[in-house]
């Protein structure tokens, strides 16, 4: 549970602050969409100070995750359909 | 001062355990609570948890380590609920942390325990309503202790 090592992911940023990797995704991603705190994508639940912005980027999902002792890194898993379809449907 | 006494159990969000005053104040706050009837639950990542293991091996004063990823998932998912919760902030991911907690526990009080270096601009970064217990405690814990104990209705 909650493991991301599990997921076929890349790191767009590293280290940063929830701010930094909430503004990269609003100033490089054209679409996104607003997530509670505690959102599942995949079997990650997100942490995060709200607004928290997980963005689509064609077959990608785009989305902070946070750990205690490394910041937040802003991820990417590709061919994230069914995670991109329930992002929609909100 | 915070009043806490109507709650019969509290979660302990434990931070990176990089500041050596996190686990000696998190064991302080878990012994206050026990003497007032409140049961003190740890969630924490496993190097922090390790450190309140071996640090209370007979668990005279906690009774519960929760992997904290798990535990987020088991409070989304409604299997574990909490009136109160001390998140122990240091850091960006720690604000993250007590964010998150003061939406997840829906209603539940979430107070931040600000301490090391930048507690200035980290209570700047608490953007929720709340009471804080923060003191500048990086090796030394004394002065978040302090803030424990004048902040906190401890009466029983």
């Amino acid at each position: 549970m909650g493991c991301l090592e599990k997921l076929p992911y890349e790191v767009i940023q590293r280290n940063s602050s929830f701010k930094e990797a909430r503004e990269y995704v609003e100033k490089n991603i054209k679409e996104y969409y607003e997530v509670p705190p505690g959102y599942k994508i995949f079997d990650v639940y997100i942490i995060g100070v709200p607004p928290i912005k997980v963005g689509i980027d064609g077959d990608s999902v785009i989305f902070p995750y946070t750990k205690p002792c490394h910041g937040t890194f802003l991820v990417r898993v590709k061919e994230a359909h069914d995670e991109i379809k329930r992002l929609r449907k909100k | 001062m915070i009043e806490i006494k109507d709650h019969q159990k509290a979660l302990l969000v434990l931070g990176c355990p990089q500041v050596p005053t996190q686990t000696a104040a998190a064991m302080y706050l878990a012994y206050k609570l026990k003497n007032t009837g409140i049961i003190p639950v740890i969630a924490a990542n496993p190097a922090a948890r390790m450190l309140m293991k071996y640090a209370d091996p007979e668990k005279h004063y906690i009774d519960e380590l929760h992997d904290l990823d798990r535990m987020i998932g088991d409070l989304v998912e409604r299997r574990q609920n909490f009136s109160l919760c001390f998140v122990f902030v240091h850091n960006d991911s720690g604000l993250s942390y007590a964010a998150s907690m003061n939406i997840i526990l829906n209603g539940g009080i979430v107070i931040p325990v600000i301490f090391g270096k930048e507690i200035e601009s980290l209570k700047e970064g608490i953007n929720f309503d709340c009471s804080v217990i923060s003191g500048r405690a990086e090796h030394n814990p004394k002065p978040l202790i302090n803030a424990m104990e004048s902040g906190i209705k401890w009466d029983v």
